[in-house]
């Protein structure tokens, strides 16, 4: 995708941790001591097969076999200093804390991980930004996360997986949504996660193609949940990011939520206006991967049917490469104006930069 | 636009409804607290027998989780879809502008001012059929 070179912004860059000891100089003393006499190794379940190219482009990886996006010179390598030559990045570094079932582990691997982005990558590079990694699974504990990281202008969102042990609208999860609002910062949900329970809502896939393809399922399933459960009515300032998502299905799904809404609202009386307007008013989705049609008047009409020029997001995915259907010459056919806004002033109003 | 006797206003105790047909029309006759308030028999969605739905109260939300209910009885709801209209306007919840059904000015007459020769009046079908009005009765009047 072309763009103003300068002036883009990359909202979806990985950040990975090559191994938990590059988290040992950030835990307290007591982990350091359990992780090197246990062998606890903290999160070890990824959700993206770490050989497939899907999940790191071939080439990328170092010659001492640590993964692609594990240090900072990686990103100014391939992310900063490629087309579109980003002016930032945000970096979501997903590490699978939601799978800690100890509350302590699970907080004291979050604040390590967010000490980690801090020193290595936010201080390296000031065209870095990040989102705060928050123990999801304890909302209490990943408060106090959020509380404190909000304190450094480089965290400019909180991260949260998609996949959850109960829908995000739910009340337990409402005092992240709270912190996020009061802080400023929006909520980044990202494909991905591994909370226990299966990555559908009928069960366990057998296929990891099963699992990649039907996670637009369950970022439809949080979006429509956040909406009816009345987060965007108690922080109206709230954004919500869908990040490594898709974007071609909303409008579809906008479709069904708007027209189910006329009749069933009473359930949900503090929801006042049909859901695409809180949609469009408050959720933000990144372009990568973008899921859509490779006809260029095909394309338009799925980027028009969003109804707003406000609500895309561009991001590389680096390093994942997962085969985007929407070539560069398919995001050409996008009105300039429209480029510009997906290239940059949406991310810079989004993130205040 | 003609002013039809649909029906005595004892036949429609507050809280219930009468449909009737008027000018080739299914019209439902609202009581609410005594007054009477006319809505075409016909959602503007797909056609359903609107004025067949249940009546409820508007609900309304201060947040998430807090209930508040008003107007109890005012609130027609459809019964194929469940779209709301408040039956004082025929204006619809969720589009008020932009969805509403067709509502008719109604009135009270006692039976003394509508027996003939009073002017600019039609007699409803509840006349047509096989009512006398009596001028000791009071009539809703629905106007078409």
């Amino acid at each position: 995708m072309d763009s103003p070179g300068s002036q883009a912004i990359d909202c979806d860059v990985h950040a990975v941790l090559p191994s938990i000891e590059a988290l040992l100089p950030f835990l307290p003393a007591y982990w350091r001591e359990q992780i090197g006499q246990t062998g606890f190794k903290g999160p070890t379940g990824r959700w993206y097969p770490p050989g497939l190219p899907t999940s790191e482009r071939p080439g990328l990886r170092p010659a001492d076999g640590s993964p692609a996006a594990s240090r900072v010179e990686h990103i100014q390598r391939d992310v900063l200093g490629q087309a579109p030559h980003p002016s930032h990045a945000i970096l979501n570094c997903d590490c699978a804390v939601e799978s800690l079932h100890n509350p302590d582990a699970a907080s004291a691997v979050s604040g390590a991980l967010n000490e980690w982005i801090a020193a290595a990558w936010l201080a390296a590079d000031a065209r870095l930004r990040a989102s705060i990694v928050v123990p999801s699974q304890f909302p209490e504990l990943a408060v106090q996360e959020i509380n404190r990281r909000a304190g450094n202008p480089g965290f400019v969102q909180v991260l949260l997986p998609v996949r959850s042990e109960a829908p995000y609208g739910s009340r337990n999860f409402r005092p992240v949504f709270a912190a996020a609002a009061r802080h400023g910062l929006p909520v980044a949900l990202h494909y991905g996660g591994l909370p226990g329970n299966p990555p559908t809502p009928v069960g366990w896939p057998s296929f990891y193609l099963e699992e990649y393809a039907g996670m637009t399922g369950v970022f439809q399933t949080q979006l429509i949940s956040i909406i009816a459960g009345g987060v965007f009515d108690e922080h109206p300032g709230l954004r919500l990011v869908l990040a490594e998502g898709g974007f071609a299905w909303l409008p579809a799904m906008l479709w069904r939520f708007d027209k189910n809404w006329k009749g069933l609202r009473r359930e949900i009386p503090w929801v006042r206006r049909p859901p695409s307007d809180y949609v469009r008013e408050h959720v933000r989705l990144t372009t990568a991967p973008a899921d859509a049609p490779e006809d260029p008047a095909q394309f338009r009409d799925v980027v028009a049917q969003l109804g707003s020029d406000a609500m895309l997001l561009y991001a590389s995915d680096y390093p994942h490469a997962h085969g985007d259907s929407a070539s560069d010459a398919v995001w050409s056919g996008l009105s300039a104006e429209l480029r510009g806004k997906i290239m940059s002033a949406n991310a810079r109003a989004l993130y205040k930069l | 636009m003609a002013k039809h006797i649909v029906s005595t206003v004892a036949e429609i105790p507050p809280g219930t409804r009468k449909l009737v047909e008027v000018a080739g029309r299914s019209i439902g006759v609202f009581n609410i607290g005594g007054e009477f308030f006319a809505l075409r028999n016909r959602c503007p969605h797909q056609g359903a027998a609107l004025c067949t739905g249940q009546l409820g109260s508007a609900v309304t939300s201060p947040g998430p989780g807090r209930y508040e209910v008003d107007r109890a009885g005012e609130i027609l709801r459809c019964p194929w879809h469940g779209w709301e209209y408040d039956v004082r306007t025929g204006q619809s919840w969720f589009d008020p502008k932009g969805v509403r059904v067709k509502a008719y000015e109604t009135a009270v007459a006692p039976g003394s001012a509508l027996v003939p020769p009073a002017t600019g009046l039609l007699p409803g079908p509840y006349v047509a059929e096989t009512f006398a009005v009596s001028i000791e009765e009071d009539y809703v009047l629905v106007e078409v």
